[in-house]
């Protein structure tokens, strides 16, 4: 297993290559394998350049990246991540979601816990939401938006063009499934819609024939707040 | 539930021996100490202080210092030697343990399967060998010095630098035992430096002329022998002055074996405490 809890700080002095050396001696990875798995796994936080050059100047986000290294260099089939973003800038926040999402590729199990859902909504696959210790609901993120939303679920319709009353008309008439149509901002719509992830295809794939100008496409990230609202409320 | 002994397998891998988790932790924190420039300051104020007292001897020529030998290394090593081993056990030792918790470098190793007990004496002996080193260079000053005027080394003075080296021990058994005690690195440095430059000399003069009681209690009063020992004959257990007005001043003096006896209680008994608090503390 590796773990990574919260942000940890890494001995200044020390290059990336010498404070993995140190995790690769201590987690007994041979000595024949150590400067492989090491190139591989800060290849995979994509921290190449910077193996050689000491930590101390590395931003907050460079660090994380380092540890994340750290947790998968004895590539482990279970992955625990305990906050991984918190205290980070968003360039850091950013660029450590999208190793993590990358490394879903490689099969292995990642458990990652986190306060920020919308990070959940957009890293994970599965959540499992816990109150005073209390395991309240685990299943798909569909799945535990529709439960809460009496089977309903909500996606957020990035567009190129501004949106106006014609074009949510428009979609309403022309795509089904749909109960609601709601304008978040100037370019992007909230939709409502009662099913899981086939209804959810078929919506993307009716308002692409449209020809309106998407340019993004995915679950709202206010929907799983809205979950974990109403299912906190319900146990307090 | 993880067992992490050395027959453990992560994923085809064998986890070290207690042994080699100390060796590890020695060799990447010694890396680090040398690389960091707390070793460089602490290694030019050795230097400096040694330059002083180079200048100071050599223009103005005490005869304090000049008399004979064991007066030189007693005046030049004696008094000092004492002060660079508490500043360096603050340097590498003081915020060794405390550093894990405030820095979050705990996290970092933690979630490895390592022993706390490896971690705490591979950071021990890490501090012991940078903090030798400093002690080496400035006895090594010494000495060149001492060969310059008598051509000659006592070898009373190979038993003071062995006494000093017993007396580096217990300072850093005891600044990891204040380390572990606190998670702020300022606070354990603060608090022994108090210690150790202040409140054991105050509590030691006031014990042995107030209460005429011999303050083998002190770790500071046991580190006596390191002087001492450079003065022939060897000074008596009990001194006592008595001023013009009828007032006495008693000065005590530990014994060879009394000095190393209260070393080593202090160094035992501080190093098992401070390994008790690190191995129960949280990081959070």
């Amino acid at each position: 297993m590796g773990a990574l809890i919260e942000i940890p700080e890494i001995y200044p002095a020390l290059t990336p290559r010498e404070a993995l050396m140190m995790i690769a001696e201590i987690r007994g990875v041979p000595r024949s394998e150590r400067n492989k798995r090491i190139e591989e796994a800060v290849s995979d936080v994509r921290m190449e350049e910077w193996i050689d050059r000491r930590i101390g100047k590395f931003s907050k986000g460079m660090k994380q990246r380092i540890c994340v290294a750290s947790a998968i260099l004895s590539d482990p089939c279970v992955l625990l991540l305990d906050e991984p973003t918190t205290g980070l800038d968003p360039r850091g926040m950013t660029e450590v979601r999208g190793i993590i999402k990358s490394l879903k590729d490689k099969q292995r199990l990642i458990l990652m816990s986190s306060h920020i859902l919308s990070e959940v909504a957009d890293v994970c696959d599965e959540v499992a939401m816990i109150d005073h210790g209390k395991l309240i609901v685990y299943d798909t993120i569909s799945n535990v938006t529709a439960k809460v939303s009496g089977g309903e679920n909500v996606v957020e319709v990035g567009l190129r063009r501004h949106v106006d009353k014609k074009l949510i008309n428009k979609i309403a008439a022309s795509v089904p499934s749909i109960d609601t149509i709601e304008k978040s901002d100037d370019t992007t719509l909230k939709i409502r819609f009662k099913g899981g992830l086939d209804a959810q295809e078929r919506i993307l794939a009716s308002i692409v024939r449209l020809k309106i100008g998407i340019v993004s496409y995915r679950s709202a990230s206010s929907a799983l707040e809205e979950a974990y609202l109403g299912l906190i409320t319900s146990t307090v | 539930m993880i067992n992490m002994n050395e027959t453990e397998i992560v994923r085809g891998n064998k986890v070290p021996s207690n042994l080699a988790q100390v060796r590890i932790t020695l060799k990447y924190t010694l890396l680090e100490y040398i690389r960091s420039r707390r070793f460089y300051i602490l290694l030019a104020i050795a230097i400096v202080i040694s330059a002083i007292l180079t200048f100071v001897v050599g223009y103005y020529r005490p005869a304090s210092f000049l008399a004979s030998d064991l007066s030189f290394y007693s005046g030049w090593w004696g008094n000092i030697a004492t002060f660079v081993i508490v500043l360096s056990g603050l340097f590498f030792g003081g915020d060794a343990i405390s550093g894990e918790f405030q820095n979050k470098t705990g996290y970092f190793g933690v979630p490895n399967p390592i022993r706390r007990s490896s971690i705490y004496i591979g950071k021990w002996l890490s501090a012991l060998i940078a903090s030798t080193v400093i002690l080496g260079v400035f006895a090594a000053i010494t000495v060149v010095n001492g060969l310059y005027y008598f051509s000659s080394v006592p070898y009373q003075f190979g038993e003071s630098l062995l006494f000093a080296w017993f007396y580096l021990v217990a300072v850093l058994g005891f600044i990891f035992f204040f380390s572990s005690l606190f998670k702020n690195s300022s606070m354990s440095i603060i608090v022994t430096a108090i210690l150790f430059l202040f409140a054991f000399n105050i509590v030691q003069l006031f014990v042995a002329n107030l209460a005429q009681i011999e303050p083998w209690f002190i770790l500071t009063y046991g580190a006596q022998i390191i002087g001492n020992v450079l003065t022939v004959p060897y000074p008596p257990h009990v001194v006592t002055t008595v001023g013009r007005e009828g007032f006495t001043l008693t000065t005590y003096n530990p014994s060879v074996p009394e000095g190393l006896a209260i070393m080593g209680i202090y160094f035992i008994a501080t190093a098992v405490l401070g390994l008790i608090l690190f191995e129960r503390k949280e990081f959070t």
